[in-house]
């Protein structure tokens, strides 16, 4: 077939700029073809080629005694004793989910999963943080049911539990919803597979799900911003198929037993070229394809189309030769496509051919070592807004109008939605801070998070940066866990923007500098930039997703209270309520600093929190909305009603100062904590008793069930039953 | 005690119900294969997990009743064996035949994962002896398609038998008389759409389910 001739307009629509193609003309020294031209659009956009990004990436911290694998594989690997290892990654699929929800979300589940088990993991537990527009913008109400749906409708399927995540609402996000799916899985050490080809001449075979035309273009699309063509981009968006993706775990499991899989790389973005590009470049090879050979469902594709695919569920693989045939059976029982489409060669060239035509020549390290880089010009974005006057408020009208906001009311009628108990190991689902999975057949328990406040951010990058990660350890902490390691999946607008490239090297300043005090390193993570509509970015919403390890089951901390016991607060309260949910919902204010991260303190806190960990009944942070919703959650999820009388005044009920635990204790265990913290230089303080059927903040009171009928009907009112 | 449990190529409770029949009996059941034609010899109980057998594209456990393997379990039954099916095993069972009705899409036509409080209504099974009759247990449930329907005369059917073995205090999912859980007319066949295999352990949140597996063991066991 005759490829189209190469036009100022065809390099446009691949987004490449006219100095990066000249990159790619003097590279080669000639003119590429059509696929060739794919190829590098597809390497060379934002979203596999991280080049507005990877300066400021590098100074974050990746290393410590704990990680087995930082950043650059498919997904972190850090150990957790007894050879065992946890395997996990956050990745975004925000553009695809806006244009199609069911079907986005879906394969952004898939995605995550397969970047899991390619390492060797089974998947046990997984996480989504989902920001969307306003519950009243004639959008959004398909988004939530879209995306949700397509969340469980994959999961659920796959079969791993739903532990977790967070789910926020701002009219940022009106034109771009933001979908970051987090997955972890279980690896012994000895047993941890990666992406470096290694070998001349070894096959290089194609597994999982035939490729069809679908996804074609996909990460050159999620690297543009939006404007009013966007519906027609929905064919860009892959469909996902969990059944498949199921075998092919399985398949992937059973496989590398044996000893065939000499490396193994998902086919994700921008399928076969970035798969076969990562195997060799990391492994100083080149390689061969032959696209004949390559199992296709649809009639005459072209070479460009097989090699910009997004069909989801495929690996590609580099196979000990020896093994080819235990390694074909597998995929026959599992029914799943096998096929040798290529081998490595010794040269530096990527070689494809189709229909017995050399269709790509290509310098392979070049793809991705050539990719442009650029230091973006940034500005420090400017100082927000002075915090004016906050007026004292009833704190438990106040209270109703938080728990009457999609923000900050019950979210069950979003994860009962997903299997959050499958593989029987869930110790706490959803809902209460950090999810706790046992790891299977041991007394080890794991804990994730999924954190980000981008109100903060946006006002305050280094410091909203700080917060993501500081919130993330102290709801790990509050579960007894250990904060082991984080993956950060970093959303933001057009980084050719200087004020949005200021977001985000604040924001990476501020989350280096938490994770190194925290000792919490980097080990994967995922940016996805240019989240816009007609020039209106999202806030800048960096997530941080975050596992801990509890040694033993005994050592993890209950969450809920029980009638009788003390109230205590940990951790210094000074009333911040510059940014609050308290400003943002009561009285529709974005005003002020971002509370400022003491790392220090916070650190200090949560050790004596783990430190004292017998003596607490429950725990939780302090975070959005203070003192008042966090003890209202706590004693709601226990059925059991709260007082907070130390304090009635606005600010000590909501102000969000960091570094904060509201602990539960019985009489005797409180007053040794408070001996302890006083030892410890920590600040703590009685501040009230949970128990009755009341919520009594200072002097404002409203029975339980009123409250609690407020808060778990709110999603229901605005989106309908469930 | 020596049971069996099927793997359909999207099971992913079947290691799980092997944990809890191999918790309640002390040994650990045979895995068998969808494409196998025949149960294990000796085989006292065959258990068929939750999941999506084959995607569940068609009909929840539709393709998976025409398996070879379903013909194999159909055979054991008819001999008089016992077969639990739990969640997609119980669709599987009513796709066989070998237990009356259909689960239809949940009336919410969401999917919905709780722990909801079930009803043991006979304890005249090998699976429910261990309970008490009319007592709430606690198991959870998570599945798409578990509206149980039957006709009238079968209800009522069902009901003079004393074949229904659960049912919802609180109907999540419009099943016909809140049922969700039936027996065969032998009572050795039983499908369920709640979980008790989640429910065997106190860090689980609670160990409802174990005695079910219990019942099963100690039915089995020489008299």
């Amino acid at each position: 077939m005759q490829e189209p001739k190469i036009t100022d307009e065809i390099v446009a629509a691949h987004g490449l700029k006219p100095d990066e193609y000249q990159r790619i003309l003097d590279l080669l020294g000639r003119e590429p073809t059509f696929t060739e031209l794919g190829i590098f659009s597809a390497m060379w956009n934002e979203h596999c080629s991280y080049k507005s990004s990877k300066k400021w990436l590098r100074t974050l911290p990746t290393e410590g005694p704990q990680v087995i694998q930082g950043p650059g594989e498919n997904a972190g690997v850090v150990d957790i004793g007894d050879g065992q290892a946890v395997v996990f990654k956050m990745e975004s699929h925000n553009h695809p989910s806006y244009i199609e929800p069911y079907q986005g979300a879906a394969t952004g589940v898939g995605g995550i999963l397969r970047d899991v088990f390619t390492m060797g993991a089974r998947p046990i537990a997984a996480m989504d943080a989902l920001s969307f527009g306003e519950p009243d913008h004639p959008r959004t109400p398909r988004l939530v049911h879209g995306v949700v749906e397509g969340i469980g409708g994959y999961g659920n399927c796959f079969g791993v539990p739903n532990v977790g995540g967070e789910t926020r609402f701002h009219a940022a996000y009106n034109g771009n919803c933001l979908v970051n799916a987090f997955a972890a899985g279980l690896a012994d050490t000895d047993k941890i597979f990666y992406s470096a080809a290694s070998g001349v001449g070894m096959p290089v075979v194609y597994l999982g799900a035939k490729t069809g035309r679908d996804g074609v273009g996909g990460a050159t699309m999620a690297s543009a911003e939006f404007d009013e063509t966007i519906e027609e981009k929905r064919p860009t968006v892959q469909v996902g198929d969990p059944f498949t993706e199921k075998r092919l775990l399985e398949a992937c499991l059973e496989l590398m037993e044996t000893g065939a899989v000499i490396s193994i790389q998902d086919m994700g973005a921008a399928g076969l070229t970035c798969s076969a590009v990562e195997m060799g470049d990391k492994g100083d090879l080149g390689i061969r394809l032959d696209l004949d050979r390559v199992p296709v469902r649809e009639e005459g594709m072209t070479a460009y189309e097989m090699m910009l695919s997004e069909s989801q569920e495929r690996m590609l693989m580099v196979l000990n030769p020896e093994k080819e045939d235990v390694a074909r059976q597998i995929f026959e029982k599992w029914d799943l496509d096998f096929a040798v489409v290529g081998e490595t060669i010794a040269e530096d060239r990527f070689l494809v051919f189709h229909g017995n035509e050399l269709k790509a020549d290509l310098p392979l390290k070049a793809l991705s070592g050539e990719a442009p880089e650029y230091d973006r010009p940034w500005v420090e974005p400017p100082a927000p807004a002075p915090l004016g006057e906050v007026p004292e408020v009833d704190p438990v009208d106040a209270l109703r109008i938080l728990l009457g906001s999609p923000n900050y009311a019950w979210k069950g009628w979003i994860w009962e939605q997903y299997d959050t108990s499958v593989m029987a190991d869930t110790l706490r689902g959803p809902g209460l801070g950090a999810g706790l999975v046992r790891v299977h057949g041991t007394d080890k328990v794991l804990a994730f998070t999924a954190d980000c406040t981008p109100r903060y951010v946006a006002a305050n990058p280094v410091e909203g940066g700080r917060q993501a990660v500081a919130e993330a350890f102290r709801n790990l902490v509050a579960a007894g866990a250990r904060p082991l390691a984080t993956t950060d999946n970093l959303n933001f607008g057009n980084p050719e923007k200087p004020e949005i490239m200021g977001q985000f090297v604040g924001a990476i300043k501020g989350i280096g500098e938490a994770c190194r005090a925290l000792d919490m390193p980097i080990v994967s993570g995922n940016v996805s930039l240019y989240n816009e509509t007609d020039g209106e970015p999202i806030l800048p919403t960096p997530t941080i997703g975050a596992v801990g390890l509890v040694a033993h089951i005994d050592e993890v901390i209950g969450a809920l209270p029980e009638d009788g016991q003390i109230a205590l607060l940990v951790g210094e309260t000074a009333g911040h309520l510059g940014q609050s949910a308290l400003l943002a919902e009561v009285f529709n204010r974005e005003e002020g600093d971002a509370p400022p991260v003491d790392l220090e303190a916070e650190r200090r806190n949560g050790e004596f929190v783990l430190e004292n960990r017998e003596l607490v009944a429950a725990a939780t942070d302090l975070s959005d909305g203070g003192l008042a919703l966090a003890a209202f959650e706590m004693a709601e999820a226990a059925g059991i009603g709260v007082t907070i009388d130390a304090d009635g005044s606005t600010a000590f009920l909501f102000g969000e100062d960091q570094g904060r635990y509201l602990l539960a204790a019985g009489f005797d265990q409180a007053e040794a904590l408070m001996v302890r913290a006083a030892e410890a230089g920590v600040p703590i303080r009685a501040v009230g008793r949970f128990g009755g059927d009341t919520v009594r903040l200072g002097e404002a009171e409203a029975p339980l069930a009123e409250l609690s009928d407020i808060y778990r009907n709110t999603f229901a009112r605005l989106f309908g039953d469930p | 005690m020596k049971a069996a449990v099927i793997v359909f190529p999207g099971s992913n409770c079947d290691r799980d119900l092997a944990d809890a029949f191999e918790r309640a009996s002390g040994r650990r059941p045979a895995m068998v294969w969808h494409k196998e034609t025949e149960i294990p010899a000796g085989t006292d109980i065959v258990g068929i997990p939750g999941g999506f057998s084959f995607g569940d594209y068609l009909r929840c456990g539709a393709i998976a009743a025409r398996s070879p393997i379903a013909r194999a379990i159909v055979d054991f039954a008819r001999r008089g064996g016992m077969v639990i099916g739990i969640c997609n095993g119980f669709q599987v069972l009513t796709e066989t035949g070998l237990l009356p009705g259909a689960l239809m899409r949940n009336a919410g036509l969401k999917f919905i994962c709780r722990t909801e409080p079930l009803i043991v209504e006979t304890t005249d099974s090998p699976f429910t002896r261990n309970y008490a009759r009319g007592e709430e247990i606690r198991i959870p449930i998570a599945h798409h398609d578990g509206n149980y329907q039957v006709s009238e005369a079968e209800l009522a059917a069902l009901r003079d038998a004393d074949r229904i073995a659960f049912t919802y205090a609180h109907n999540p999912n419009g099943s016909v008389g809140s049922i969700a859980g039936v027996l065969s007319e032998n009572r050795r066949v039983l499908g369920m759409m709640p979980h008790p295999e989640r429910r065997v352990d106190p860090a689980q949140g609670g160990t409802d389910g174990l005695r079910l597996f219990t019942s099963i063991v100690d039915a089995l066991a020489p008299a």
